[in-house]
């Protein structure tokens, strides 16, 4: 089909055609189109249905202020509900469906709401759908999320990719309109490194869509000629498509740049990209957006802003109308009937609500001063308005302009108040701005195109001068100053049916008036009654109409009602493109030890462990479950010799003087006295006295340890012990640094272990149980020469020791270690073999330590030294902590045997209620033990240490269990610690 | 935010961890009468000034400095920064 409504000049490219499709049907556009001047230039005048009434919606604005025009665009999962018509760059093959109906667009059926439109007021929802309760969530949302809303996800996931950026400039400049370009010209003249951004695929702003001239030619050719300069400046970057829509501390700009959207495949390339602009200084050129006037029925398709009117005609060669009404309060809205004029369009009546104005330069144009536009009528699109003198006008588009409002919301992002100015009935900027701010052109309420170019070149020269740079000569285009007066008019009196302040949202005067009535006198709290404002379009076209309404309505002016706050981001950014790269495996980046590739190739399952992934258990043929194979690996670790890469605990190196002055201060136990060559256990505690972290701390030298922390704690401790070293221990000579991921770490385990490392340590070592005890360290090489650490040390109970490497080892190592190992039949082991053994002896973990546990609670109150300072000491003192009957760590076992324990349960006595009164603890940590044949548990008792030998019930609430458990020593095995010392 | 680190420069906020009031240094005697107290109050009481605040940042992503940085709570505007070390008391805590 080709443009009904297409007319000559714009800045179109009619070599280049496209197609696209809207509901099905085949249109034609050219390069150079948004979707919505290509869907006016073929006559689609009816675009979507409204969100609450599915009222019958057209074109109502030219940018990103639209609230009507919201379509959904491609298909399959890159379908994109609530897309601007109006931004939408026209691509080859673009299909875009329309919105919220049901039916055809034409026919909805929905639209029966509209017709119990009095019922459907603000705060409606909440006043209807109140009884009963029950009815909330599983009858009324539904049927409200089906009626209202406006476009559908897709429910497929995002197939797009996304990119995040960083960039550097002295000025960022938002805005490439008249005053941004000439800003852009002064500075980049000057050598100033510039960042000019305009969200626009097409730079010049205003001067796109007048007809206005600057420095002698056409404002679009002289915006194309400053654009070819700016180009040409090594020190300029030009970005189009590039929406500015934040500010935040210290100079940093938030930026979104669409680098895809208009192509019909992004071939790979991100279809976003998030930027994050550091910029000394900004010139914020954003200029204004046009609002409009409620009358009656002031949402009906070919109601349209009158600057929307002009951009269409004059940019894209796409008419909106072929006999058009002009209704304003302004001298710009006489611009839209000049030009229209100019481009033989027929203007039905130009209506200007002041009585107080300059003669009708249009002699031959019907004029209708000091009255206003009561209604207007047309089913499914505008046929004829009704003024208030009760005059029928016929059109097909009605060009409303209710006055300019400066885009100024980036100035308010850090907390700057907009202020008032009555002769331009629109807030300005005010005093407070953001840092490195400079606010220039209709942004700052200068309303003419010569002050736009006369403030750009001169916040363009000074922020040169900023910089010491010799700013060039005022150079300023020629242009003239229109006339730009205005009377303010936000609602006309004496207008009939019902008049919409916010399209988006369907909010109408009415709706204000009664939030008023009904006590939301606070803006802010209009806002949120009404939803006024709240829509995707953020009520760019509909705040300041409805809080002058609100003002109206109290009897207040409109400065003393006040703005809404306007928060970042000044329009929707997709999530995406905040998550640029973290999504799917970069959401969270993983950390693979020395042996993961060995691991793998043994068909390892893995588990996370903090950001790492370790070996849960090595599953071997036959064996169909986890615990099959994980008894096999810790009775293989009890009877033979296990092994386990144990690299994820965190390693920190402990150098200095006063390294060991240094190693009291953070751990409860001494270290002062720890002979070199010897390994000793240490408990960390929080500042409150409760347990944080627990360890083994090695010392290789007199002023040389190695300290290792849990794997999920590696990085916390290393931080608090930073904060030891650096701020309260200021005075200490001690360095520390994490070597977590310099060394690769085995724990071979079991009663072959020492004979499996004499075959890897080289000769030379003497590793006996004479020369090498338990809790013994040392230096030494392994495998012919290579550097390594061990250390006698035992998590599983048995005679173990821990093997360190450098990094680069550890997949050789490991390969040795296994292939040293087979004639024992060695087996390696992974977390869950880990986990039945630390249990089996007791060892407290994350699930003991969890932030509330004390170390009287684990029963080692006295390694918490009284004859030294150590982080945590003083309050691990207090009565609340130290008073009887606090719980034990203990061990416990079912009576009947036959019976598995469940962590969480909580001990009841025998007879007892289960209620919380008569809970006496709680179990932490259960396995079934294959070195004792039955379930064990590890808990939390009350006064457990006195209580060996009780029997009381493991009550599990969740899973239904009541289980008569004895109480035990927590060492289930080997409690004497024989074995690790043989 | 950037914050201006002493040795490195300006760097952007996001590579320091935050951790609060920098009264944090001033650790109280464990071996006063009035220890007990003392230390509670250390560790749980705080001003929340409408200003200026002192107060620790870490730069973790960095060079692991723990930095001093003075920021106004209301303007985020930062007006001093130093090394910890440099402004922890003189006295720290000995065996």
């Amino acid at each position: 089909m080709t443009g009904t409504n297409r007319i000559p000049g714009g800045l179109i490219d009619r070599d280049k055609p496209l197609g696209f499709t809207f509901n099905g049907r085949a249109f034609q556009g050219f390069a150079g189109d948004t979707l919505a001047s290509a869907l006016i230039a073929n006559g689609q005048r009816l675009i979507g249905r409204s969100f609450k009434y599915h009222r019958p919606r057209g074109i109502f604005t030219a940018g990103p202020e639209e609230p009507n025009a919201l379509v959904e665009l491609r298909t399959g999962a890159s379908q994109e509900p609530n897309t601007r018509a109006t931004t939408t760059e026209l691509f080859e093959g673009l299909n875009a469906r329309s919105q919220n109906h049901r039916g055809s667009l034409k026919y909805d059926i929905m639209a029966v709401n509209d017709l119990f439109a009095r019922f459907l007021s603000a705060g409606f929802y909440y006043k209807t759908f109140m009884w009963p309760k029950s009815f909330w969530e599983r009858v009324y949302e539904p049927i409200i999320r089906a009626s209202a809303g406006l476009g559908r996800l897709s429910m497929q996931a995002d197939p797009d990719h996304y990119d995040k950026g960083f960039l550097h400039c002295d000025v960022l400049i938002i805005g490439a309109g008249p005053a941004g370009l000439q800003a852009a010209l002064s500075a980049g003249r000057a050598g100033v490194r510039v960042i000019l951004a305009d969200e626009d695929f097409r730079m010049g702003g205003r001067l796109n869509a007048e007809r206005c001239e600057v420095a002698g030619t056409g404002g679009a050719t002289w915006a194309a000629a400053a654009v070819a300069e700016l180009e040409s400046m090594g020190n300029v970057r030009l970005m189009t498509r590039t929406t500015v829509y934040g500010v935040f501390d210290h100079g940093i700009y938030g930026a979104l740049e669409r680098n895809t959207d208009h192509l019909p495949d992004a071939a790979g390339a991100p279809r976003q990209t998030l930027w994050r602009i550091y910029a000394g200084r900004s010139v914020l050129a954003t200029g204004a957006t046009e609002r409009s006037v409620a009358f009656g029925n002031n949402d009906r398709p070919g109601v349209m802003l009158a600057g929307a009117v002009r951009a269409y005609v004059n940019r894209y060669g796409a008419t909106p109308g072929r006999r058009v009404a002009v209704f304003t309060n302004n001298d710009d809205g006489w611009r839209t009937a000049r030009d229209l004029r100019a481009h033989g369009i027929e203007i039905a009546a130009v209506i200007d609500s002041r009585t107080d104005t300059a003669p009708n330069p249009f002699p031959e144009v019907k004029t209708l001063f000091g009255e206003a536009v009561a209604e207007t009528c047309g089913r499914g699109g505008l046929r004829e308005i009704i003024t208030t003198g009760g005059k029928r006008i016929s059109a097909d588009c009605l060009a409303v302009s209710g006055g300019w409002t400066p885009n100024l919301h980036l100035t308010c992002h850090l907390g700057g108040k907009p202020v008032w100015r009555d002769d331009l009935a629109a807030f300005v900027p005010g005093n407070a701005l953001p840092p490195g701010m400079r606010v220039a052109g209709a942004a700052a309420g200068q309303m003419t195109l010569a002050r736009c170019l006369q403030e750009g070149d001169a916040a363009g020269r000074a922020v040169a001068e900023d910089l010491g740079r010799a700013a060039p000569a005022a150079n300023v285009p020629k242009a003239t100053d229109e006339p730009a007066g205005i009377t303010a008019l936000w609602q006309v009196k004496g207008a009939r049916g019902r008049c919409w302040v916010d399209l988006q949202n369907d909010v109408t005067t009415k709706d204000i008036t009664l939030s008023h009535r009904e006590g939301f006198r606070s803006v802010e709290h209009l806002k949120r009654y009404t939803t006024l404002g709240m829509a995707t379009d953020q009520g760019k076209t509909s705040n300041l109409p409805g809080l002058a309404l609100m003002a109206e309505a109290s009897g207040k002016t409109i400065p003393e009602t006040g703005t809404t706050t306007f928060r970042p981001p000044y329009v929707p950014v997709a999530i995406g493109a905040f998550g640029a790269g973290a999504k799917g495996a970069g959401f969270k980046p993983v950390r693979l030890t020395p042996s993961h590739e060995w691991a793998r190739d043994r068909g390892a399952v893995f588990t996370e462990a903090g950001q790492w992934l370790r070996a849960q258990w090595y599953p071997q043929p036959g064996e169909t479950d986890w615990r099959t194979s994980a008894n096999r690996e810790a009775q293989t670790t009890r009877n033979a010799v296990g092994i386990c890469d144990v690299t994820t605990l965190g390693k920190i190196d402990i150098k200095g003087r006063d390294a060991a002055a240094f190693l009291n201060l953070v751990y409860t136990n001494g270290f002062a006295k720890l002979p070199v060559g010897k390994v000793r256990y240490g408990l960390m505690l929080r500042e409150d006295g409760i347990v944080y972290d627990d360890g083994t701390t090695s010392r290789l030298g007199e002023n040389h340890f190695v300290m290792t922390t849990t794997t999920a704690n590696a990085g916390l401790v290393y931080q608090r012990l930073e904060f030891a070293r650096q701020c309260l221990a200021a005075h200490l000579d001690v360095h520390l640094i994490s070597v977590t991921d310099g060394w690769a770490q085995f724990a071979v385990a079991g009663p072959e272990s020492r004979a499996l490392l004499q075959k890897i340590v080289d000769a030379g070592h003497d590793i006996s149980n004479a020369a090498f005890p338990y809790m013994a360290c040392g230096e030494m090489t392994v495998c012919g020469g290579i550097r390594a650490r061990l250390f006698r040390i035992s998590f599983s109970g048995e005679l173990a020791y821990e093997i360190a490497v450098p990094a680069r080892y550890g997949d050789s190592m490991i390969r040795a270690l296994i292939a040293a190992g087979e004639p024992f039949g060695v087996a390696p082991y992974g977390t869950e073999a880990l986990g039945i053994m630390r249990i089996e002896k007791g060892h407290p973990v994350a699930a003991e330590l969890t932030g509330q546990t004390t170390a009287r609670m684990l029963g080692m109150a006295r390694m918490v030294s009284d004859k030294k300072d150590c982080i945590g000491n003083v309050l691990s003192r207090r009565p609340e902590m130290t008073a009887p009957g606090q719980p034990r760590l203990m061990g416990f076992r079912p009576v009947d045997r036959a019976q598995m324990l469940t962590a969480g349960a909580h001990f009841i006595a025998r007879g007892a209620e289960a209620v919380t009164e008569n809970d006496q603890g709680w179990m932490t940590s259960v396995a079934w033990s294959p070195a004792l044949g039955h379930s064990v548990g590890l808990g939390f008792i009350a006064r457990g240490e006195d209580r060996i030998g009780e029997v009381v019930r493991a009550w599990d609430g969740l899973r239904k269990t009541d289980i008569e458990v004895e109480i035990v020593s927590a060492h289930f095995v080997d409690p004497e610690g024989e074995r690790l010392r043989a | 935010m950037i914050i201006n680190h002493p040795l490195l420069g300006p760097r952007d906020a996001a590579e320091f961890t935050y951790l609060g009031d920098a009264s944090l240094l001033a650790r109280p005697d464990w071996q006063s009468e009035t220890a007990a107290g003392d230390f509670d109050a250390w560790l749980h009481l705080r001003d929340n000034p409408a200003g200026e605040h002192r107060e620790l940042w870490f730069h973790e992503q960095g060079d692991r400095s723990w930095l001093i940085v003075t920021r106004n709570t209301l303007t985020h505007e930062i007006t001093g920064v130093e090394m910890a070390r440099d402004g922890a008391p003189a006295r720290g805590t000995d065996t």
